[in-house]
């Protein structure tokens, strides 16, 4: 299967602070892909720098063809790599709605936005009966749809997920996952950071260990969820 | 009565150009966290845009229109070139650089103009009308009155009905969730301070016919009257700056009818302290817990 996404020593961090130390990683298109660490092994790091949010000092990022490697984010979004930022992102202030709108303005196209709004109100029902209540409203599960709904409005093709689980109760959670299989089976794309070790592994073809800024390990996920040397020694379980 | 009734008139009169000054320094203080004191010299620079223009024309309208696009050009400018270098420095340096930027404006206003007032005339008559024996309110009012209205209702469609409001909104709400979705947090930026530059613009002339006339410092305090009117509201509600544009030159006006005008600069400090001290985040700022 071909690669969506390729990175080859990916280095960088913040403000002359190292964090990735040559990361090497590689999405294949249509699956779901799962970087698992400790705290401060870097995840959330490299999800920023693919994101465009931190430039990266050395390395390249290849998003379908095309070395993207410091592009401006909002030029990445328009290529369909879309990162759900840490801790949600649903701004408090706006509503439902607004927040789902945004996700899809850069398209400037009313149709496809309103198409790919009810598309989203479908998936996640909840949404549509709160439509016009404020962000701040809401329930960490809703959010978390939100959050997820408005990353999907922009009809991305590989989305960049910080965490999903966090916060959430185990249904939920539960939940959300099945939703990225369904995705996935969609044709989706998904980089899936996780701290719940075992969720993320039950819904992904693919893993990789992340450990002081380093890829420790990458096989497919029924490997890694096996392997139980590797599970003692970085994931912890 | 009657006294009362022409006070109250006048106020909201002045109170009008309060708010559309307040509200460009909440657009400003709600993308950027940058209170801009040097919103009054901006307006000043674009109103002597606007007589040069008329100056030269011979038409008010034509000096009019230069003024507003004087501002547009402005506050672009001045976002570009200066304040983008310190829109990520500690609050403090923002405050000194726009600070700076006053003194080098007046300054470079009156090498070029001279420090003496200029005649800024008014395109409609300042003489009140009688209503019902009453003398209440001038054609000039009227013009102010409608001007203000219509700026707030375009303003209040641009930011909840249009696509790039919503874009505004959460560049200032949350700039680093707005950029992940492909928002154009620094276009934006400049948008921001192009459309308060532009307010600010509109207020200078619609203020400056009602003063002594254009001099570098004619825009001083109605900055301190504004800048009053935005903490009143609460800088971060433009609903508030209104409000509070409309209290400050309501209370300015009758402490300058009853206890002479002399008095007036007094007032407005006495009411900035007096908010500062009962109710610090203004009156209608939400004061609801961010969860981002």
């Amino acid at each position: 299967m071909t690669a969506l996404l390729e990175v080859d020593g990916l280095t960088g961090g913040y403000d002359g602070v190292p964090v990735l130390h040559g990361v090497d990683l590689t999405v294949r298109a249509g699956t779901i892909c799962a970087v698992l660490g400790a705290n401060g092994a870097g995840k959330t790091t490299l999800l920023r720098t693919l994101s465009g949010l931190l430039r990266p000092s050395a390395g390249r990022i290849v998003f379908d063809g095309a070395d993207v490697r410091g592009l401006a984010v909002q030029r990445l979004v328009r290529r369909g790599l879309v990162q759900v930022p840490e801790g949600r992102g649903v701004i408090a202030e706006l509503t439902v709605e607004e927040n789902l709108r945004l996700g899809g303005l850069w398209r400037h196209d009313r149709r496809a936005l309103r198409s790919a709004m009810a598309e989203v109100y479908e998936l996640f029902e909840p949404l549509a009966v709160r439509r016009r209540n404020l962000g701040h409203q809401l329930s960490g599960g809703e959010a978390q749809m939100l959050a997820l709904g408005r990353a999907l409005v922009a009809r991305p093709r590989l989305l960049l997920l910080d965490e999903p689980s966090l916060g959430l109760a185990p249904r939920v959670v539960a939940q959300i996952m099945g939703l990225l299989r369904r995705l996935r089976d969609d044709g989706l794309t998904v980089l899936l950071v996780e701290q719940n070790v075992r969720s993320a592994l039950s819904v992904a073809d693919d893993g990789v260990v992340m450990s002081l800024g380093r890829v420790v390990a990458r096989a497919e996920a029924g490997v890694l969820a096996r392997d139980a040397g590797l599970r003692h020694a970085y994931l912890g379980f | 009565m009657d006294r009362l009734l022409f006070l109250t008139v006048d106020g909201l009169s002045r109170g009008a150009v309060y708010a559309a000054f307040a509200l460009a320094l909440v657009l400003i203080w709600r993308g950027t966290r940058i209170v801009n004191f040097a919103q009054g010299v901006m307006a000043v620079v674009t109103a002597y845009v606007a007589y040069s223009v008329a100056g030269v024309t011979g038409s008010y309208w034509v000096g009019f229109a230069a003024g507003l696009l004087g501002g547009l050009v402005l506050g672009a400018v001045v976002e570009r070139v200066v304040m983008r270098r310190v829109e990520q420095a500690p609050p403090l340096n923002a405050v000194i650089v726009a600070l700076g930027l006053v003194l080098v404006g007046q300054g470079v206003l009156g090498m070029i103009y001279g420090n003496q007032y200029l005649p800024f005339p008014a395109p409609f008559s300042r003489t009140a009308m009688t209503v019902a024996g009453v003398p209440l309110l001038s054609r000039y009012d009227v013009f102010v009155f409608g001007t203000v209205l219509t700026l707030m209702l375009v303003l209040a469609v641009l930011f909840t009905r249009t696509a790039t409001g919503l874009r505004m909104r959460a560049a200032a709400f949350a700039p680093q969730v707005a950029r992940l979705l492909g928002v154009n947090v620094g276009g934006l930026l400049t948008l921001g301070w192009t459309l308060a530059a532009l307010v600010g613009a509109l207020a200078g002339m619609l203020t400056i016919p009602t003063g002594l006339g254009l001099h570098p410092t004619a825009m001083d305090l109605v900055f301190v009257s504004a800048f009053t009117a935005a903490v009143v509201g609460g800088l971060d509600s433009p609903v508030g700056a209104v409000v509070g544009g409309l209290v400050v030159g309501l209370v300015l006006s009758y402490v300058g009818g009853y206890l002479g005008s002399g008095t007036t600069p007094l007032a407005v400090l006495v009411l900035l302290v007096a908010v500062l001290l009962v109710r610090p985040s203004g009156l209608f700022s939400g004061t609801q817990a961010r969860r981002v």
